[in-house]
């Protein structure tokens, strides 16, 4: 009980609250049912004990020695110039994207929006397989672009890039399509009775009104990206220095080399913690 | 430092639109340079008028005109983009552009035109200080008061140069005290710069303080129109009358005064083109109800029992709203009374309460009701 009385915040009703933003935050809470606090403390248990697990079970006294081996930093390196050319590409296309989609009313929205977030959703390695079907030597799409333009994509760097777009894009527009919907169309509204074009009200006012949902949306994409694993090994392979980025790497050690492997992975951790505690807490309730 | 002034144009509105629970269908005009007070109780229709006039709403049928321009036409299928119609709004809320400062508001109008930023610039200075907020230049929204965010944007909204004004409750979300500087503030704008405008608003003041002409909405249609005065002082409808704050009773026009459809008559003063035997209304404010507990004697004509249903606090009197008393007339029901706080206290007035409401014939005001 002293735990549970020591972590709620102080009800009292704070004197000078100012801005309307914060005032729901100072109302006292309702009491929360103490039977709660059991599975809630399991589940923070199973996120929180096997990243403990990997501390514990780490050759500390190797570590500087394993994450800077050649092919530790071989792979580090692809995997941080292959995540940020996704995160680009995914503002690139999924930026627009989320705009239509919050503003364009394009025909059969629903059914648009769900599409968007297969990749959310479906296995990984179900999608670096479809990848492979549509851009493969023998592909929908591959097929072509072999013939016409003697382009093949698969099993190169393009592919590990594509398929960490395809994974990661999603969580760019979910939570920009989450900004634009929470900022509301009163600005362009006002913005149009102004006289502005729908090219300025884009620049100077939809966009500004974007950065603060950009932010964390661009970083969850990029910690989706740098942790990408199943699409990337069905669509390009493991080829070291070219598709081999850090998640294909550690898993590849594994086999061989255990303590090398544990190094990585608490390298990589570190990454996405840093990624997590840089992007919180408004990555979370853009996400939502 | 007097804005420019283009030649003022008129508007003229004929539009129909329908949403789920909700209709609208009204004709409307206002003439070159006046202002037009669309009064009307929330849901009535009135937002989704500006709407329609500002190029946000598109109706399912009809038209809206702007000067020689045809900006809405939904038989052709016309309809010229908000952007492009020059017309001006002013919401409730101010919305400024959170992300830039007070005079960079103002200046993206300008901006928006292909004005350059140091003209840009001038022109903002120019218009904050047309509504005595030039101090304010370099805020950002977030640091401003509700009166003068508001007062921010009705300088973003007019350094644009609308040919002409949309008012959506501007007002509405103030201060009690900061409203009425900015009423005062924006009759001085409207009337110097000549410009065509419409003012939405529940506040009757409003439409005196700002309009020519106005229009009263109800349920998506308009309920009454005219000069403004004319309207607020001699209302033809219950709806306009509470609106106006003025009591109102139907029946028919006859040779002693006001005959309710349960027979009474009440005593007044006949009102130009009162025609006997024609629907007709009798008129009076709250402040000339006299109320007491026994049946007064001496002058007053017009005396019936009514029940107190409830009473609320004014500015400084308190409103007595009646029910109809069992026995007394149906028509008393939801008539008020204004008395002083002391009135209330001796006469032992409380809801359940049985009273006698007594109003002067002098003070009572008889006009042809609407269809006469």
């Amino acid at each position: 009980m002293a735990s549970a009385a020591s972590s709620t915040p102080d009800p009292s009703p704070t004197g000078g609250v100012s801005g309307r933003g914060g005032a729901d935050r100072h109302r006292a809470r309702t009491a929360l049912p103490a039977v709660l606090w059991l599975p809630a403390a399991l589940g923070f248990a199973l996120v929180i004990l096997p990243v403990l697990g990997l501390v514990l079970r780490a050759d500390w006294v190797r570590l500087p020695e394993l994450v800077t081996s050649d092919a530790a930093l071989t792979a580090l390196g692809l995997s941080l110039r292959t995540a940020a050319a996704s995160t680009l590409l995914s503002l690139l296309l999924g930026g627009p994207l989320a705009v239509v989609l919050a503003r364009g009313r394009p025909p059969g929205l629903r059914v648009l929006r769900s599409l968007v977030l297969l990749p959310l959703v479906l296995p990984p390695v179900v999608g670096g397989l479809a990848l492979l079907y549509l851009l493969g030597r023998a592909g929908l799409v591959g097929q072509y672009l072999d013939l016409l333009f003697g382009v093949r994509i698969p099993f190169t760097t393009t592919a590990v890039v594509l398929a960490q777009t395809f994974v990661a894009m999603p969580f760019l527009v979910v939570s920009l399509e989450g900004a634009l919907r929470t900022a509301g169309e009163r600005y362009e509204a006002v913005a149009a009775t102004l006289g502005a074009r729908p090219w300025t009200v884009f620049w100077r006012v939809t966009v500004p009104l974007l950065l603060p949902g950009l932010g964390s949306g661009v970083v969850l994409a990029f910690a989706r990206a740098l942790g990408e694993f199943g699409a990337t090994i069905a669509f390009a392979g493991s080829l070291a220095g070219r598709t081999r980025t850090l998640p294909l790497e550690i898993y590849l050690q594994r086999e061989s080399d255990v303590d090398g492997a544990v190094a990585l992975s608490l390298l990589l951790v570190a990454v996405a913690a840093a990624v997590v505690v840089l992007a919180r807490p408004r990555a979370v309730e853009g996400a939502r | 430092m007097t804005p420019a002034v283009a030649p003022a144009v008129g508007l003229e509105v004929d539009v129909e639109l329908t949403r789920p629970g909700f209709a609208l269908a009204l004709g409307l005009r206002v003439e070159p340079g006046k202002v037009l007070a669309v009064l009307g109780p929330n849901g009535s229709g009135k937002s989704t008028l500006l709407g329609v006039v500002a190029g946000l709403v598109r109706p399912d049928r009809g038209r809206v005109r702007l000067g020689g321009r045809l900006l809405t036409d939904g038989g052709t299928g016309t309809h010229v983009p908000p952007h492009r119609r020059g017309v001006g709004l002013l919401a409730q809320q101010p919305l400024l552009f959170p992300h830039l400062t007070a005079e960079a508001n103002v200046a993206f109008g300008p901006r928006a035109r292909g004005v350059g930023r140091r003209a840009a610039q001038r022109i903002a200075r120019r218009w904050l200080s047309e509504v005595d907020a030039e101090g304010l230049a370099d805020r950002r929204p977030a640091e401003l008061s509700g009166g003068q965010a508001q007062r921010v944007a009705l300088a973003r909204a007019l350094a644009a140069e609308p040919t002409l004004v949309l008012l959506d409750e501007p007002f509405a979300a103030l201060d009690v005290d900061a409203a009425p500087a900015l009423r005062a503030l924006l009759g001085r704008v409207l009337r110097a710069g000549g410009r065509t405008a419409v003012i939405v608003t529940h506040d009757p003041l409003d439409a005196l303080v700002l309009s020519d002409h106005v229009v009263v909405l109800g349920a998506g249609a308009v309920v009454e129109e005219g000069p403004t005065r004319q309207v607020l002082a001699r209302p033809r409808t219950a709806f306009t009358a509470r609106i106006a704050g003025l009591e109102l009773v139907a029946g028919t026009a006859g040779p002693a005064g006001l005959r309710t459809p349960d027979g009474a008559v009440l005593a007044g003063q006949r009102g130009p083109g009162l025609v006997d035997g024609a629907p007709a209304v009798a008129v009076f404010p709250p402040r000339a109800v006299a109320v007491h507990r026994e049946r007064p004697g001496g002058s007053p004509r017009n005396v019936f029992p009514v029940v107190v249903a409830g009473l609320e606090p004014r500015a400084d009197v308190v409103r007595l709203r009646a029910a109809a008393a069992p026995g007394g007339p149906g028509w008393a029901e939801g008539l008020a009374a204004d008395l002083t706080p002391a009135a209330v206290a001796d006469l032992g007035l409380e809801p359940g309460v049985p009273a006698w409401f007594a109003v002067k014939a002098t003070e009572v005001a008889l006009h042809p009701a609407p269809g006469a």
